[in-house]
């Protein structure tokens, strides 16, 4: 079936994107240093990715570069933050311009600690342009807390325009399940997100309480190998509202988990 | 050891309805942020210690029907949190002193982990 030549309520030809929504550059300290812009888009449509955000942590620094790494080709990337919370939550922001992104960084900049980054601890925070050329060190501390509670960093990213989505629900660190025992209800949340080491079906079934929420699945990419490209969707555009509806199921727009090729 | 006893050695601040804490006895203590950890580990009736203040802390309160939620380093919680503990029975108490003190206040005044 060709759903281009079906006639959809939403008027706009659907398209398949295949999507790494959580990618983090060599401004998280814990990434590869492979991780600078040109390297990143290149392994990304090497793997048949077309869309991908950029989620440093509580950090924005490199994602204008990314952008601008991918200009001219196929790969559309969403600027985004992984915000860890007071609650030591880790929570993937995702939005459609740079300047939501820049305005969330400006209150995530009031609440971090004034704290210095730890080189020889952490590692290198290095801010680049989009070849990859060193421009500064970032000196805030970024592998930290953030002093905003979670709900209210969900509300204020819905807010300015932005998507939250819980990370990692499955692992054993910085994930809202073991940090804070089970999702709180009245969370306004689009979906949860499960890292790479599980499937669906088997998180569905250690974690009973996932069947209320959809999910979609990353690698976390924090080195070059690791992206999965297993999300598949069918959206109008890539942006926040054409992903909210295809992760409710809504309007022809869907989303499909692949089993991962790793 | 009652309740009423560890709110006074201790100075801690109510922050939730009065009740008959001399009634209250706790059976022992537990100490951990991570509420995962919490809901597998604690026993019924214990004393929680935590610096979370999460609105979640009332729910795993409820679940094992701690004698109390000690929060500590002045992390008070959002008012929401407060009447939703009252609703559920769950008694919280706020101190600024950290986890580390106010536990082993409870254990020289003779609480214990089991």
């Amino acid at each position: 079936m060709c759903l281009g030549h079906q006639h959809m309520s939403g008027a706009h030809e659907l398209r398949t994107y295949v999507a790494e929504l959580h990618v983090h550059t060599v401004v998280s300290p814990c990434a590869a240093a492979e991780m600078i812009p040109p390297l990143i888009v290149r392994e990304a449509l090497a793997n048949g990715i077309n869309l991908i955000a950029i989620t440093d942590h509580n950090s924005s620094a490199n994602v204008g570069a990314v952008q601008k790494a991918a200009e001219g080709t196929s790969l559309s990337v969403l600027p985004g933050m992984e915000l860890q919370t007071r609650e030591e939550v880790h929570l993937l922001c995702l939005f459609d311009a740079l300047a939501e992104l820049e305005t969330w960084q400006a209150l995530v900049d009031e609440r971090l600690p004034p704290l210095e980054n730890s080189i020889e601890y952490f590692g290198e925070q290095f801010v680049v342009d989009e070849t990859g050329e060193f421009i500064r060190r970032e000196t805030q501390l970024l592998c930290t807390s953030a002093d905003i509670p979670l709900k209210e960093a969900v509300e204020r990213v819905l807010k300015i325009g932005g998507m939250a989505i819980p990370a990692h629900v499955n692992r054993k660190a910085f994930s809202l399940i073991s940090t804070l025992g089970f999702v709180p209800p009245n969370l306004p949340i689009d979906a949860l997100e499960l890292s790479g080491h599980t499937n669906p079906s088997w998180a569905y079934e250690k974690l009973p309480q996932l069947r209320d929420y959809p999910l979609i699945q990353n690698g976390d990419v924090h080195r070059l190998d690791e992206f999965m490209g297993v999300n598949v969707f069918r959206l109008a555009a890539p942006t926040i509202p054409e992903l909210r509806l295809a992760l409710h199921n809504q309007r022809g727009r869907s989303l499909a988990i692949r089993h991962s090729m790793n | 050891m009652t309740l009423q006893e560890i709110i006074k050695q201790l100075d801690l601040t109510l922050l939730t309805e009065q009740k008959d804490f001399s009634e209250v006895v706790p059976t022992c203590g537990y100490a951990s942020d991570l509420l995962s950890c919490v809901m597998a580990g604690a026993r019924h009736r214990a004393v929680w210690v935590t610096l979370q203040s999460h609105t979640n802390v009332v729910a795993v309160g409820a679940l094992l029907e701690l004698s109390a939620i000690i929060i500590t380093e002045g992390a008070t919680p959002d008012p929401d949190t407060i009447s939703k503990a009252n609703e559920e029975g769950v008694t919280l108490l706020l101190t600024e002193k950290p986890t580390f003190r106010v536990t082993g206040r409870l254990w020289e005044l003779g609480l214990r982990d089991s």
